[in-house]
């Protein structure tokens, strides 16, 4: 099974496309938000009020980076746990996010919603974020400043490794993954 | 009585943080090379060679190991001939964490719990004390991340739950917490005390060398037991599959109640990061 290339904004034969436990390099724009800045979006469609930026085909990178050194594009920026997110990820792929990219496992309601609204849910690796921050090419912070690593970025990546977890086909790697290798361990010190 | 300025600890404390924040302890770093040789899934070993990649460009980058540079926790012990001169030793350990995540380019992770503001500068940091004999003062610092902490635990278990229940609980913990603390995880245990001793001793349990034994028999036997079970879950390196889910089990123990059988489980990340210093 190759690495599969992939460019955003995600087209639904894209999606469509993407099978649990595929290896991917993603190419294009993608969004970084959580906790806060997802309560502010989810605050903002409450009240009929436009988001920041325009999510339809878009992806999210749950990640609070590192402030940046002078010179550097970014500082450290890996995956946050999703969970988190639960609460409001299926309220922004009702309205088009095709994709997120975070670490751990979703609520049923998100699996659900990935299924209803076809988009996709890509695990990066957590603690990786100094060889993550490499394929990060431009960095903009374009709403919510003063939330300071949790302000949105927008963030022009290239070749970001991730792999997708959960699949428009209902497939979550995290289950598949982990019966395939129950009692496998063998103590031999 | 020997006497350390407050400003000589802050500069420990700064330093302790910036070099911790980018490279990997040995003892880390050998645990997840053991790993990566032992683990038998693909995707396993994709990662740990990732993991331990991204370690070196860390270090030869200066770059954080992690984007969650964590909230400063410190074990200090504070031998009973040594003084602290200009301002108290708390708030020159806050003022080395503070000039640390800010001159260090580190993320500022503390916040208001219900409004969420954020702090600005990490403080306050953890802090436990103890005391010792001598005129030294010890710091030993570990910067904790959120995703492993959050999937911590803590049970009043019953006397009647014994050494059997204490394993159970501690390989449900890491069973209900999958892929989510960035396995493979250290874990550790605290067992006695009371509600917020055990927490504080399972804290303490992770500044264990990864690799050390026990030096107790007992909690040795159930620190192998407890891995073998953990590593049978299945969740393998950040949650893929695999079977190493845990590099170690660290365990302390200090009398409790007749009544009681406190016992808690801190879960640690593989960006297992702690340093100490003697001054």
């Amino acid at each position: 099974m190759g690495i599969k290339k992939i460019t955003t904004p995600l087209a639904d034969d894209t999606v469509l496309s993407l099978k649990t436990g595929d290896e991917v390099l993603i190419s294009g724009v993608i969004y970084t938000a959580r906790d806060q800045a997802h309560f502010r979006l989810v605050k903002l469609i409450e009240e009929n009020k436009p988001l920041p930026f325009d999510i339809r085909g878009q992806v999210i990178y749950y990640v609070g980076p590192t402030p940046e050194k002078p010179g550097e594009v970014i500082g450290s920026a890996g995956p946050t746990t999703s969970y988190r997110m639960d609460k409001y990820a299926p309220i922004l792929m009702k309205l088009g996010l095709k994709g997120m990219i975070g670490k751990g496992k979703r609520s049923n309601e998100v699996k659900e919603a990935i299924q209803k609204y076809k988009a996709v849910y890509f695990g990066a690796i957590g603690g990786a974020g100094a060889l993550i921050s490499k394929s990060i090419k431009s960095s903009k912070v374009i709403a919510y400043e003063d939330l300071l690593s949790e302000a949105i970025r927008e963030l022009i990546v290239e070749d970001f490794p991730a792999i997708v977890v959960n699949d428009v086909y209902g497939g979550d790697l995290y289950e598949e993954g982990r019966k395939r290798y129950e009692n496998k361990y063998a103590v031999n010190d | 009585m020997r006497f350390i300025t407050s400003e000589e600890i802050s500069n420990a404390v700064k330093n302790l943080i910036i070099n911790s924040s980018v490279s990997l302890p040995e003892d880390t770093y050998k645990g997840l090379k053991q790993a990566f040789e032992k683990e038998i899934s693909e995707s396993g070993k994709t990662v740990l060679r990732q993991i331990l990649l991204n370690a070196e460009i860390a270090e030869t980058e200066n770059k954080p190991l992690c984007q969650d540079t964590g909230l400063a926790v410190f074990f200090v012990e504070i031998g009973m001939n040594v003084a602290v001169r200009d301002k108290n030793l708390t708030d020159a350990i806050n003022e080395g964490t503070r000039r640390g995540y800010s001159e260090g380019f580190l993320r500022k992770s503390t916040c208001d719990p219900l409004t969420r503001k954020n702090i600005g500068d990490n403080t306050p940091a953890i802090i436990h004390y103890e005391f010792t004999n001598g005129d030294k003062l010890r710091i030993m610092y570990a910067a904790k991340g959120g995703g492993s902490e959050n999937m911590s635990g803590i049970k009043m278990m019953r006397p009647s739950d014994g050494k059997d229940g204490i394993m159970d609980f501690v390989v449900q913990i890491m069973q209900a917490a999958g892929p989510n603390p960035c396995p493979p995880n250290i874990i550790g245990v605290g067992i006695g005390g009371n509600f917020e001793r055990s927490a504080i001793l399972a804290k303490k349990s992770l500044f264990r060398k990864l690799g050390e034994r026990n030096s107790d028999h007992e909690l040795d036997e159930m620190e192998k037991i407890i891995l073998e079970r953990i590593n049978n879950i299945g969740t393998g390196p950040m949650g893929f599959g695999g079977i190493c889910t845990a590099l170690g089990v660290h365990i302390i123990k200090e009398p409790c109640h007749i009544a009681s059988l406190p016992v808690a489980v801190n879960i640690e990340c593989h960006s297992h990061r702690h340093a100490e210093i003697t001054i």
